[in-house]
């Protein structure tokens, strides 16, 4: 199944955005074998060269790591994972506080409606 | 990896009688790359390919495939995808894959077989039994089975269904030798667009542009497909009012 991409934006940031979520969210595990240029290639249907690009930035980011013998790694550096996580966390919510206020709503109020939001789903009392 | 162009046209142009299909077009196309030649129809798209394939001769100027124009070398090293069906119609699998065996001496008889086992088609099978979208993937099976240096594939995905689609996509992205470049002719963008490194765009036989996939994207904040609608938007008479863009 081809990868959800925004049409908008360059390919190889929204790849590499993708292969960061699943590294933080354990899809690929720390200190474990990463998949090929060739196979992420096939799986997300856009050409070696693009996936290429991603996995380099992955790398100059620690992210994922190139043995010389054993292929590509994910990173085993815990306090590495947990800052990409956070960033990744701000990013995501940088982008609902835009959404948000566009459609009018301050940050206290979008923060009420979180916390309503919330109780709703856990069905208190 | 060589480091010259696969491709390389130098004020290259033909003319058919009266009407010029290629206006002095110049144009470099580097060595492991999938590159998409954009256009509509009748834009020169099947001519440059033609040219470059040797089937056809320049009017003026010139094209060089690995620094020599289109002949015998060239035909060792070019992979052709014709946009028309070429198999005699009594052919069976087996035969088709013979006849490239004998012919190319770069043909992987082993790879062609093997992809043909999973795409269920089998070596009885005649050529004239097959529905459309099979023979397109048989002739895509057989072009990418040769270890060529410049593959040419002229529409390799119009009129196939969204499924044969994807597998005529994978199978590009899988099964070129890294060194190798494929050129792909086509009309069907949005499809096409997340494989191509480069995108060459021809209007009225010149090339109107010549640039990397993320370039134009982060140039232009959108698609390659949006973009080429808009560069080749063409008005019906009285339309021009009604449009309205968002």
């Amino acid at each position: 199944m081809p990868w959800n991409l925004d049409d908008s934006r360059p390919i190889w940031p929204q790849i590499k955005e993708k292969l960061m979520k699943d590294i933080v969210s354990g899809v690929y595990r720390p200190g474990e074998s990463f998949p090929t240029v060739r196979d992420l290639a096939e799986r997300a249907c856009v050409n070696r060269n693009t996936m290429q690009r991603a996995l380099s930035e992955l790398e100059s980011d620690g992210l994922v790591i190139t043995n010389r013998t054993a292929g590509r790694t994910v990173t085993n550096d815990e306090e590495l994972l947990m800052t990409t996580r956070k960033n990744l966390a701000r990013a995501g919510v940088a982008r609902i506080l835009k959404e948000m206020e566009e459609l009018g709503f301050s940050a206290d109020e979008l923060i009420e409606l979180i916390i309503s939001e919330k109780g709703d789903d856990s069905n208190e009392g | 990896m060589k480091d010259n162009p696969i491709l390389e046209c130098v004020n290259l142009t033909k003319d058919y009688g009266a009407m010029t299909a290629l206006d002095n077009v110049n144009l470099k196309i580097g060595r492991g790359k999938i590159v998409g030649i954009l256009g509509p129809n009748g834009s020169g798209k099947s001519t440059l390919i033609k040219l470059a394939n040797g089937l056809l001769k320049p009017t003026d100027g010139q094209i060089l495939i690995d620094g020599q124009e289109p002949g015998i070398r060239s035909k060792e090293i070019v992979s052709y995808l014709p946009d028309k069906e070429y198999f005699g119609r009594w052919m069976k699998v087996r035969d088709v894959i013979n006849l490239f065996t004998e012919f190319y001496s770069n043909f992987d008889r082993a790879k062609a077989l093997r992809m043909c086992e999973t795409l269920r088609i089998s070596e009885d099978m005649p050529v004239k039994s097959m529905s459309k979208g099979t023979l397109e993937k048989l002739q895509l099976v057989l072009v990418m089975s040769r270890n060529a240096e410049l593959y040419l594939l002229d529409e390799p995905i119009a009129g196939v269904d969204p499924a044969a689609r994807d597998f005529i996509l994978s199978t590009i992205i899988n099964n070129y030798n890294e060194e190798g470049t494929i050129i792909i002719s086509t009309h069907l963008i949005s499809d096409i667009e997340r494989i191509l490194d480069e995108v060459v765009f021809i209007k009225d036989g010149r090339v109107v542009r010549h640039s990397t996939v993320d370039q134009i994207r982060e140039q232009e904040g959108k698609s390659i497909d949006e973009l080429f609608r808009t560069e080749f938007r063409m008005t019906a008479p009285g339309e021009e009012e009604a449009r309205y863009d968002w």
